[in-house]
């Protein structure tokens, strides 16, 4: 298993980038450390800012600076970037469209204990409902750091939801990524799982668990929850019997809230949604989590046997 | 009378068109901020209409973002657009010039209206001027009220906490808001102490309606070495229209034919 963490992967590419180019600029909120970006700190200090626990001030100097022509990374916990600093994203950052990346960081229930407060379990539905936003969550260091890359090519807002610990690797450096299209894992024609973040490796071995009991298993990696790439879903859900989402999300306007919407409406299909229920949650580490709501291999593969 | 009075007059005469006009928008602030606008937009700022794409241009942010209307004029007596555009379409069908700034409108930074935003990004543009060497100064106008929202807090920390003599903010303590006096529905009193206990160089503007004592307050601000200046400027809501003048009833009231007649003429007369 790999033991490099995604917001890592993320350090790894601005740290890189800004060798050349000095309006990459991030900033924190006492989460340099969190964030793992406190080498890209003290590499270039200059490109680097501190505004202490104040996360609406974190998302109103970013867009500041973004309309200066900075290319702004604010980093922060998914739980208070997306929904503290909702106001500011909302306004500074998608309305005004204002070249900043948020970076949320420890995303759905990577904190484990620290419970309610720290888990992000509505962060997709936030980000996604506003107009201007774009929303991604890759699963492997391999996707992040594709996905950075591509990221730092163009001047519009963006939110990332990365994990806590390292995911375990999906892909190799030799990954296929398209900006803004789905990673298609496996083709099948019984059921197609699609998954996005950490999901995506849980589904990946429930895929190879179906299939060893012969059924015939889909796997897409749908880290673009917005915009959302509805024509790969199509196509590769044209066959299937049974469709399943799988989310680290509340189930409300998440990744199976979109693939609902879109099949409902273009392509009806027998569906079933994986996720967070909209509950408090139980304690334990987010592994123990995942196992409690069935969001694990085992209940990822019991799920699809049951609907078959 | 001084040119900048006189054009802040003109600018009131505008207002008081666009208000009848379309029926809508903040006339009692418009008519507190409109003297800080004039001096900025006229004495102060180095901005360009013809070059407003000039990266090392003075920024401005309009964070008390309803009073757009004041705004409006002003960037259309600048030279950024034809001025009888905003004043007969103002908030009607399809019109861009809608009640807060946003950035269809030439001249117009960043969107806003959503109130407590503006000191924030004007923190972040003036860390860029900082960090590309650059001259250019930021002016951010807030409301009274509007320091009732505690993201000012948070940038005012930052900006002193990176020593941003190149950021000047600017309150319009006109002492209303919507629902009555600052004083009743929060009170903002003592706003230098606040801003000083921050770490910023605070200065007061008795008359904040008069603009040579305006000038006198931001060519002093442009001197201040590693802190931020806020210019706490007293105004008077309504300025310039005897009955608007401190009645929380005219934060957006609409005039009627025999008011907007009598507005006009009283601002001729000052002209005269």
């Amino acid at each position: 298993m790999s033991t490099i963490t995604n917001r890592q992967a993320i350090c790894d590419v601005l740290v890189e980038q800004a060798k050349n180019d000095k309006d990459i600029v991030v900033v924190c909120s006492d989460s340099r450390g969190s964030a793992s970006l406190a080498t890209f700190a003290s590499t270039y200090p200059k490109q680097f800012v501190e505004v202490g626990i104040a996360e609406q001030n974190l998302v109103g100097i970013s867009a500041g600076l973004a309309s200066c022509n900075k290319k702004v990374f604010a980093a922060s916990p998914a739980s208070f970037i997306s929904t503290r600093s909702y106001e500011q994203v909302k306004v500074d950052v998608a309305y005004s469209n204002t070249n900043v990346t948020l970076i949320g960081i420890s995303g759905g229930v990577s904190y484990g204990a620290l419970g309610m407060t720290h888990h992000s379990c509505q962060d997709f539905a936030a980000m996604c409902a506003l107009t201007g936003m774009r929303v991604y969550c890759p699963s492997d260091r391999f996707q992040t750091t594709k996905l950075m890359q591509a990221l730092l090519e163009d001047d519009k807002p963006a939110y990332i939801r990365v994990s806590r610990s390292a995911t375990e690797d999906v892909y190799d450096e030799t990954i296929d990524f398209q900006f803004d299209k789905a990673n298609v894992i496996q083709q099948g024609t019984d059921v197609v799982l699609i998954a996005c973040g950490e999901m995506v490796p849980y589904a990946k071995k429930a895929a190879k668990q179906l299939e060893a009991l012969g059924i015939s298993t889909g796997l897409i990696d749908m880290y673009c929850l917005k915009p959302f790439d509805q024509e790969t879903l199509f196509e590769q859900t044209k066959q299937a019997k049974l469709v399943v989402s799988i989310e680290e999300h509340a189930p409300q306007g998440g990744l199976g809230s979109f693939v609902a919407q879109a099949l409902s409406m273009h392509q009806p299909k027998r569906m079933i949604q994986l996720c967070l229920p909209d509950e408090h949650l139980i304690s334990g580490t987010n592994k123990e989590m995942f196992a409690y709501y069935g969001l694990d291999e085992d209940g990822i593969v019991k799920a699809v046997q049951n609907a078959l | 009378m001084n040119e900048l009075k006189r054009k802040s007059y003109e600018l009131r005469k505008d207002i008081i068109e666009m208000m009848y006009a379309s029926k809508a928008g903040h006339v009692g602030g418009d008519l507190s901020v409109v003297d800080i606008l004039t001096v900025l937009y006229f004495e102060i700022m180095n901005i360009d209409p013809k070059n407003f794409e000039d990266p090392n241009r003075d920024r401005f942010l309009l964070s008390k973002g309803h009073c757009a209307d004041a705004l409006f004029a002003v960037l259309g007596e600048r030279g950024f657009y034809d001025k009888q555009e905003a004043i007969q379409t103002f908030s009607k069908y399809n019109s861009k010039f809608i009640g807060h700034p946003n950035t269809e409108v030439h001249g117009v930074e960043i969107n806003s209206g959503s109130l407590g935003h503006g000191l924030s990004i004007g923190v972040g543009m003036a860390l860029a001027a900082k960090m590309n060497d650059q001259e250019y100064r930021t002016y951010v106008v807030l409301g009274d009220g509007e320091m009732a929202e505690g993201s000012n807090y948070e940038a005012m920390m930052a900006a002193s906490q990176y020593h941003l003599d190149n950021l000047c903010a600017t309150i319009d303590v006109n002492g209303l808001q919507i629902s009555g006096t600052t004083d009743e529905v929060m009170s903002t009193a003592s706003l230098a102490n606040k801003f000083a206990d921050f770490g910023w160089h605070v200065i007061e503007v008795a008359d904040g309606n008069d603009c040579m004592q305006l000038v006198d307050a931001y060519t002093q601000a442009m001197q201040m070495k590693e802190k931020p200046t806020v210019v706490i400027a007293h105004t008077v809501k309504g300025k310039g229209v005897s009955y608007m003048e401190n009645q929380k009833s005219w934060h957006h009231g609409v005039m009627n034919e025999e008011q907007y007649k009598q507005a006009i003429r009283e601002i001729e007369e000052v002209l005269a």
